[in-house]
């Protein structure tokens, strides 16, 4: 089985718990407008690798990942549900701690052959992290060119599967640092029973300098970066909200 | 037993010099985390406000304050400074007052002159002429004894920044001798040594018995350079104050004796944390006031001043003194040697604030305790001003009780030193190799007329056979000239009380150092995978390289090019190993440079990597700027690799991070939900 890559990280430390290998994917179906990797889009790009050499890699340097593990992101991992089951079944026979870092947005429950693929990853797989763009459907159009249904839906099949998951969420300008909106999101988050960590990034405009040489109009020019701390507030209402609906969840 | 010694655990120390034996003997381990810790003292605080302003001072006045042209500096020579005598609680200056930088003229007459002259002084013309017509310098005695050939190396910069003008430093004072027996007992130790000395007068053991008689004298003076201060360092110190005070008066006789380019401290915390711990036990300090000593005692070391030039400066891009350190790592018998002391030093960085001197260099091992190591992370976060050495690594060769001199090059306290010897250019060397040992920059014929290559592409097995050669010269030259520098700097400059706090018998390591090795690791490299074209003058002389298609590149964790530096290191140790060295010191080579490497580069033609003329090389063991693609882990690797046993005197990697790259933050991250959660209640 081949993959498509884009790059290793030999020293993740923020896509999972420890210190982490960290796989790039190339290949993504979401044009999210803050996205700050538009050079893992083109599913075509970025060059071919098997499972086995991803874990030589991995291997050469497995002492500073004890306490870590091996994460795939992107791009999109999903779409690539073939090859990330063989890395992951291989991964889990050499102990390796595995986490997706994924968007959601293969997930189609009408999809029967996809959910099957799936249902075999998830017994190789310790943890995801899941983006949640935007918790509103029309918003998460315009944001993501794609809609929510089935990011949310793969969130509960999680859920089902007793798969940990660990949200991110970038609060934008403007765009998600709504309370509202946070509030929404808070009570979605609070139905979760996998729910294990909630990662609440302030937006930066770091990606700036990547589509300038990928010669790529910035699509959020002007929107200011958020400060950490308001980065804060917004996780106090995305927390509080969680808060409130389990509180509900249980008076019930 | 002595009464200083009261309270304290007995043995061998007793009868001998041996500080090891006392601090094993009587250390306390601490396992705790850093709450204990206290904050600056107003007194802390007053003296700090004042430092920061003669700073400034300093920095309008163009760098330096003030400087001595008259008096020359030895142990004794001033009288006693203060910032405020009332409120320092441990003193002690270079010269008569803080700032003022003291004239050493030992090393070379005209790097005296020169630093002068150079910020706005004259040396006073007596002494000049003392030093060119009745006495001797060491850079005199080199440059009498240089061939030619070491002359043009020099000035070409294949060899570049010998100890030849300069103090060598890089030795280590067993400092802490000075508190635990007080000089008397040192005394009479060394005159011991003297009267045991054979009785046929060999050269070797004249040179003995001279060298010890200057290291008794030194003693001595130390005794009255406590005098000075109104302090008897004649015995034992009797508590933590003491202690540090004793352990200062010796670290600044050497400083007041030796301009050395790097004047380390030793591994001085474990051992003063016994006396803190008892003195704590019987209540005759409480925490806040050691950590006043503590605190003082590193303000001092903060104002350890040379007098140098510019240009010595800019080699080390400022005006670094390496007062380096080393605290942490873990005993023989398995027991950390963190102690609260370890940890009142670094707490220095948050009651003084951040600074890169003296050198914190933490031995770092896998069995630190855990709240060592997490504080020691917090405290690089805050202040970047941490250094970090594998204790694992160099314990083994080592023991417990070594420390390390300048950056990186260890060596067991009171027991082995240093000849330091700067560096070759192993990048220069390989276009020497190209050029039949004509300089690319100078277009001189500096190296053997080996002959060049005449090829329109670089074939590896012809390069590599000629750079073999081409470093077999140059590992010649360069042990000969460390030969004749470190010859002279006995004669001349002897480091008579470093070395009267060392054992009789000690081991000399014989340093040598390369630069370069990650550009021609990766000029090698590409050599061998991609397709090089030399571009040469009207002369026939290589000036750079037209380098097509890609390569492995150094620091991407990948063997085909990290074997290369293995081998490129093996192979110039081996060389150096093939020659005699003065005193039979024991050769080791170190691949480091902090900051140098940056002049390096300037007077470096383009490689074959792609690096162009004068711009900089990687600094020590790192990769290439920007040519390490996976990550930090990678890149570490592929240092990681390059063999200790033959780059004993250390392999640096320079390291910077921002934080966020370290982890998630808390207060943005709820890593833990549950316990977020459970503190959190709803609005």
């Amino acid at each position: 089985m081949i993959g498509r890559i884009h790059s290793f990280e030999t020293f993740g430390t923020v896509d999972g718990p420890g210190v982490r290998f960290v796989v790039f994917v190339q290949g993504c179906p979401m044009r999210c407008l803050y996205c700050h990797n538009p050079d893992t889009w083109d599913p075509t790009l970025g060059k071919e690798i098997t499972p086995d050499e991803i874990l030589a890699e991995y291997e050469k340097s497995k002492m500073f990942y004890a306490d870590g593990g091996l994460t795939v992101t992107g791009g999109e991992p999903l779409l690539q549900v073939d090859f990330l089951l063989e890395l992951f079944e291989k991964a889990k026979a050499k102990g390796i701690h595995t986490c997706i870092d994924t968007s959601g947005i293969t997930y189609k429950e009408s999809n029967v052959a996809h959910i099957a693929k799936l249902d075999k990853l998830m017994e190789y797989t310790d943890l995801v992290m899941l983006d949640i763009k935007h918790i509103d459907p029309a918003e998460h159009l315009k944001l993501t060119a794609q809609p929510n249904t089935g990011i949310l839906a793969f969130a509960k099949y999680l859920e089902k599967k007793k798969i940990p998951i660990w949200i991110r969420h970038v609060v934008v300008p403007e765009i998600t640092d709504n309370p509202l909106y946070l509030d929404q999101l808070g009570q979605f988050l609070g139905t979760l029973t996998n729910l294990k960590a909630l990662d609440v990034l302030p937006y930066h405009d770091m990606g700036i300098v990547k589509y300038e040489q990928l010669g790529m109009e910035y699509p959020l020019k002007g929107v200011p970066a958020m400060s950490k701390e308001d980065a804060i507030k917004a996780k106090r209402v995305i927390l509080n909200a969680i808060v409130k609906k389990r509180n509900e969840i249980a008076n019930q | 037993m002595r009464s200083e010694w009261k309270d304290f655990v007995g043995g061998q120390w007793e009868n001998e010099v041996n500080v090891r034996d006392f601090i094993q003997k009587n250390y306390t381990v601490y396992e705790g985390d850093e709450e204990f810790l206290c904050g600056p003292t107003q007194n802390t605080k007053d003296l700090w406000a004042q430092v920061m302003e003669l700073t400034k001072e300093e920095l309008a006045n163009g760098g330096v304050l003030d400087m001595d042209t008259k008096v020359i500096s030895t142990i004794t020579s001033h009288g006693p400074g203060y910032l405020n005598k009332d409120k320092e609680t441990i003193v002690g200056f270079q010269t008569d007052k803080p700032f003022k930088r003291s004239m050493q003229p030992y090393g070379g007459i005209r790097m005296a002159e020169k630093a002068c002259a150079d910020n706005g002084y004259t040396l006073d013309p007596e002494i000049s002429e003392f030093f060119t017509k009745h006495r001797k310098t060491h850079n005199a005695g080199v440059f009498d004894a240089y061939t030619p050939e070491m002359r043009a190396c020099r000035s070409n910069h294949i060899i570049t920044g010998l100890p030849d003008a300069y103090g060598r430093g890089r030795i280590i004072g067993d400092y802490r001798r000075v508190a635990l027996y007080g000089t008397d007992f040192l005394i009479k130790d060394k005159e011991t040594q003297k009267a045991s000395t054979p009785f046929v007068m060999t050269a070797d053991v004249i040179r003995d018995r001279e060298e010890l008689s200057e290291q008794i004298g030194a003693l001595k003076e130390l005794a009255k350079l406590g005098e000075i201060y109104g302090c008897d360092i004649t015995k034992p110190a009797s508590n933590v104050k003491e202690a540090i005070q004793a352990v200062y008066f010796g670290y600044l006789a050497a400083v007041k004796e030796q301009n050395g380019a790097a004047m380390s401290l030793g591994r001085t915390a474990t051992f003063l944390d016994v006396y803190a711990q008892r003195d704590l036990e019987n209540g005759t300090f409480t925490e806040e006031q050691i950590q006043e000593f503590v605190d003082h005692f590193i303000m001092k070391l903060r104002l350890v001043k040379f007098a140098r030039t510019p240009e010595y400066n800019s080699l080390f891009s400022g005006d670094p003194t390496w007062v380096t350190e080393t605290l942490g790592g873990v005993g023989v018998d398995g027991r950390p040697l963190v102690t609260k002391m370890c940890f009142r030093y670094l707490n220095t960085l948050d009651n003084l604030g951040a600074a890169p001197e003296p050198n914190l260099t933490v031995l770092w091992a896998k069995n630190l305790p855990l709240n060592w190591k997490k504080y020691c992370a917090k405290m690089s976060i805050k202040s970047s001003s941490i250094q970090y050495e594998n204790d694992d690594l160099m314990r083994v060769t080592h023991g417990d009780d070594y420390a390390i001199a300048c950056c990186v090059s260890s060596m067991r306290v009171g027991k082995e030193m240093q000849f330091f010897g700067a560096r070759a250019n192993l990048a220069k060397c390989l276009l020497y190799a190209i050029n039949g040992g004509v300089d690319e920059c100078s277009k001189k014929q500096v190296g053997p007329k080996y002959r060049p290559i005449t090829s329109d592409v670089l074939n590896y097995d012809e390069v590599m056979e000629k750079f073999k050669d081409m470093m077999a010269w140059l590992a010649g030259v360069y042990v000969n000239a460390l030969n004749i520098i470190h010859y002279m700097h006995d004669k001349y400059c002897y480091e008579k009380l470093q070395m009267s706090l060392h054992d009789k018998e000690v081991r000399r390591y014989f340093a040598t150092g390369i630069a370069g090795l990650s550009v021609v690791a990766d000029s090698l490299s590409a050599i061998k995978y991609a397709t090089v074209k030399p571009v040469r003058d009207e002369n026939g002389i290589v000036v750079d390289y037209i380098t097509e298609g890609d390569f492995p590149k150094y620091g991407n964790n990948d063997d085909r090019v990290d074997s290369l530096a293995q081998e490129l290191v093996s192979t110039f140790m081996n060389m150096i190993r093939q020659h005699h060295t003065y005193r039979n010191g024991f050769p080791t080579m170190s691949v480091l440079t902090i900051t140098s490497n940056v002049v390096y580069g300037k007077n470096t033609g383009s490689t074959p990597d792609g690096r162009k003329y004068g711009q900089p090389l990687a600094p020590g063991a790192n990769p290439m700027h920007g040519r390490d693609k996976s990550g930090a882990v990678a890149s570490l690797s592929s240092v990681a690799k390059l063999p200790f046993k033959d780059a004993q005197d250390g392999i640096s990697n320079t390291f910077s991070i921002i934080p966020g790259a370290l982890g998630k933050e808390d207060q943005i991250f709820a890593g833990d939900l549950e316990v977020e959660l459970e503190g959190f209640v709803a609005e």
